[in-house]
């Protein structure tokens, strides 16, 4: 098994993190909800009306663009709203659970891709270039998969998985039917995997060493031209899962983590579940905290009346920021105000202590001047700094030769964090993805 | 802090635009975010952000600074006193009188650069930025101590307007703005600029110092003296004494203030790197260079270029050399940003310093020309790093073809 020491990166401690790996299950939710902002590249079309009932499993819409591709409902239930925002953009699907086992059965004859497409996994995948929902009329070149979680305060997808394991390699034999190269499964130390047809490939290093694109570039980069779909183990189970039973499962396991968590720890609890429910006397003070759909870096702010997003496996809850202005703030010499850089003293004692973070940006954004923080963060063979100057200047020829198709906003989030001129990096790199490909289509 | 805080706040709604002191809108932001670190929190991306910030780490490079400047203050009184043959005079007595005229050097400096960067930013609605904190002090260090403030202002207005804010302020510029200052001097009014006058002041300042200037007196720095020497250059001290390296490694020898001293310098330069501002590639590669290139010229000395005939070692001590390399050529705006780029870039400068140093005997110092060339060159260093990335992977694709 090949072994991919990675330097670059860096590990961001924070309070809140799991000590027991028990599993906890959340009471029923109240509502259950899909995003389709999570499904990012394609636009809803609903085929279930409000007040309509729908089986879990039952597609809810598809995308405008190419009807095969569909969002199910995780749970058996009514529609109960369908919450628009701005310019009819749908927010949030919300379904009314009747606690009724209706459960789509697919029939396992047909083409695996139909299955999967009509089973609702397909848009928890996403293809490279563009990081969006993989088109189905491309055959990948390659499938990468990643086996484990390096973000702050990630779950172990070992946990998440549970009893899914063993449907792994079933998994790994159906995305294999569908591209034309390998299934390629990135680990980190330690773990194994127990799927003969996959190329297994060991990750040492920081985060992102866990980032399905980071895993990729370090192994089989991704060429102009060329397609690859990226995926999590997880979803790589509930795939093999499908197509063993012939039923999707919606359950999950969601890590609540963080410092504004009384107790953090893993809880059991459906897919889109509200967090009115799952955070039900987890969180310390809800009015001064910031939840978090996800990791601190990538993740999606939301509200406590909100719902689980995807990937539905990760709840950060951290103070928002409840301090008064920091006097004189840059000048300070206080060994707790965090940074990786030694202008402040926090090298001086140690980086890999759990520190407190609020979402304060501390500084104005301003025009990129230190050299080297963003290629410090990215462990790629891109030059990120002259990557983001070409995305922002919209120079597209540029951001193809600097490899536009091999990133994800995501592996640019250590690089967001990392930044001296605070800019958006996470936001410049996903309006440069799409344009991209709007100007391919 | 509360009081200031609510006084701040008493007084926003009138720099708001309606309010009395609209104009000074962007000067009040200035202020605001100079005094407390704006509390503002991230909408979208990344929820948690490093403490570092562009304010702080301009104050790191003045403080990086701070040991040259308070050095250059003694030595300004040090090589007056020495000039007026009363050289037992205490050293507090010399760093007061070196402070007296440096002071309003600094006050003209920040004056004038501050108010056309607050101009210039609420012109364009945009907050003031830190960049001219650190160019505000260079500025002092680096023009000699008699040059006229109205000169001083003068070059600081048109660095800060045509180096700077045409190209889009901080972070935007090509030139560095502080070596522009002392260009736009050194060839608009070159006469103030070498020679015996500008580097060592002689007259009093609020009645300290001043006096009758010795008979052997000569102010001009080791560098100007080897320059116009004929056969070995031999370099004194203003009163005619032989100087050695050492004591150009020690400081107190003439020139312009924050140049002299080697030792002040490498304390900066230990903060640079320490804190890991200042690239160290860079660095070390224009010491390497200058090192390189001072052993070339050595090895082949020449009577019609007595600066050849200076040791590799002593060339690095002497004028702007150290000073450039530590707190010029790392402006990382100005210069490489790639790896390879600054190792390239670095051993440029050093290289080139030596050249127009010895070769050209216009310009005694060869530094502030070979910084401004690299900044020059330093995008299209750049562009060839980068492509060669951009080559790798057109390679990747063209051989799976």
């Amino acid at each position: 098994m090949a072994i991919v020491r990675l330097k670059k990166g860096f590990d961001i401690h924070l309070l809140g993190d799991i000590s027991d790996n028990g599993i906890v299950a959340a009471s029923r939710p109240q509502t259950v909800a899909v995003i389709p902002d999570d499904f990012h590249g394609i636009i809803p079309r609903m085929e279930k009306k409000e007040g309509e009932h729908v089986d879990a499993g039952e597609p809810l819409y598809h995308d405008k663009n190419d009807e095969a591709i569909k969002v199910v409902a995780p749970v058996s239930g009514t529609v109960k709203e369908v919450r628009r925002g701005e310019r009819r953009h749908i927010d949030a699907i919300v379904i009314a659970p009747d606690g009724g086992d209706g459960i789509v059965t697919h029939d396992l004859k047909r083409p695996a891709r139909d299955v999967l497409l009509d089973s609702g996994l397909w848009v928890m995948m996403r293809q490279r270039p563009y990081d969006v929902v993989p088109s189905p009329s491309v055959r990948p070149r390659d499938v990468f998969v990643t086996a484990f979680d390096s973000a702050p305060l990630a779950p172990d997808l070992d946990i998440v998985l549970g009893d899914k394991r063993q449907y792994i390699a079933r998994g790994v034999e159906v995305l294999g039917s569908l591209t034309d190269g390998k299934v390629r499964i990135g680990v980190r130390e330690g773990q194994t995997i127990d799927a003969p047809s996959a190329v297994v490939t060991t990750f040492v290093g920081p985060h992102p060493a866990g980032n399905v694109g980071v895993q990729a570039a370090n192994t089989v980069p991704v060429n102009k031209g060329e397609t690859v779909w990226t995926l999590d183990i997880v979803t790589l189970a509930r795939i093999g899962e499908l197509f063993t039973t012939g039923r999707v499962s919606h359950d999950t396991v969601v890590a609540i983590t963080g410092e504004m968590v009384q107790e953090p720890r893993y809880v059991k609890t459906v897919m889109g579940a509200d967090l009115e429910t799952v955070l039900k006397n987890e969180t310390t003070n809800l009015a001064m905290s910031r939840i978090i759909c996800g990791n601190v870096l990538t993740g999606v702010k939301v509200e406590p009346d909100q719902w689980l997003c995807a990937p539905y496996r990760h709840i950060t809850v951290i103070p928002e920021n409840n301090k008064p202005d920091e006097f004189m703030g840059w000048a300070s010499l206080r060994p707790s105000r965090f940074s990786i850089y030694r202008t402040f003293t926090t090298w001086l004692g140690s980086l890999n202590k759990p520190v407190s973070f609020d979402s304060r940006i501390k500084g104005g954004e301003r025009a990129i001047v230190r050299t080297g923080e963003y290629d410090a963060m990215l462990p790629m063979d891109i030059y990120g700094e002259f990557l983001i100057k070409a995305i922002i200047s919209g120079d597209i020829d540029k951001m193809e030769q600097l490899g536009i198709y091999e990133i994800a906003p995501e592996d640019f989030a250590l690089a967001e964090f990392a930044d001296t001129s605070k800019l958006e990096l996470q936001r410049i790199v996903r309006e440069g993805l799409d344009k991209l490909r709007a100007e391919m289509s | 802090m509360k009081a200031l805080r609510n006084f701040m706040n008493k007084v926003e709604p009138s720099f708001r635009p309606g309010g009395k002191w609209a104009k000074l809108e962007s000067v009040y932001d200035g202020m605001e975010t100079f005094l407390f670190t704006p509390n503002t929190t991230s909408r979208s991306g990344s929820h948690i952000h490093d403490g570092n910030d562009l304010k702080r780490t301009m104050i790191t490079v003045v403080v990086a600074l701070i040991p040259a400047l308070l050095f250059g203050m003694y030595n300004i009184g040090y090589q007056h006193y020495l000039a007026i043959g009363n050289s037992h005079e205490g050293w507090f007595t010399m760093f007061m009188y070196g402070l007296f005229a440096m002071l309003p050097v600094i006050i003209v400096s920040y004056g004038v650069g501050l108010g056309i960067e607050f101009i210039g930013a609420q012109i364009h609605h945009k907050e003031i930025q830190e960049g001219f904190l650190v160019t505000g002090i260079l500025i002092p260090l680096i023009v000699p101590i008699n040059t006229p403030l109205w000169m001083t202002a003068l070059a600081t207005a048109f660095a800060v307007i045509f180096a700077k804010e045409i190209f889009g302020g901080t972070g935007m510029n090509i030139f560095n703005v502080a070596l522009i200052t002392r260009a736009f001097l050194f060839f608009s009014y070159p006469s103030h600029m070498s020679g015996d006058e500008p580097f060592v002041k002689v007259d009093s300042i609020l009645g300290m110092g001043g006096g009758t200037v010795v008979d052997s007196f000569t102010g001009a720095t080791p560098l100007g003296q080897v320059a116009t020497s004929v056969g070995e250059p031999a370099m004194t001290n203003i009163l005619g004494e032989p100087i050695s390296c050492l004591d150009a490694f020690i400081g107190l020898i003439p020139g312009s203030p924050g140049e002299t001293s080697m030792i002040a310098i490498l304390i900066g330069a230990v903060i640079l790197l320490i804190t890991g501002i200042a690239s160290w590639r860079i660095m070390c590669s224009v010491f390497v260079g200058g090192l390189a290139m001072g052993a070339l010229v050595y090895a082949l000395p020449s009577h019609v270029y007595p600066a050849s005939m200076l040791d590799p070692v002593t060339q690095l001590c002497l004028g702007g050399f150290a000073f450039g390399a530590v707190f010029m050529a790392t402006d990382p705006v100005t210069g490489a940003r790639t790896k390879v780029g600054q190792y390239i870039y670095g051993l440029l400068i050093g290289v080139f310093a030596i050249l127009i140093r010895v070769y050209n005997s216009g310009y005694p110092e060869g530094m502030m020309l070979a910084i401004l060339l690299m900044n020059a060159f330093a995008p299209l260093i750049d562009h060839c790093v980068v492509s060669s990335n951009i080559k790798r992977r057109a390679r990747r694709v063209a051989t799976k073809e």
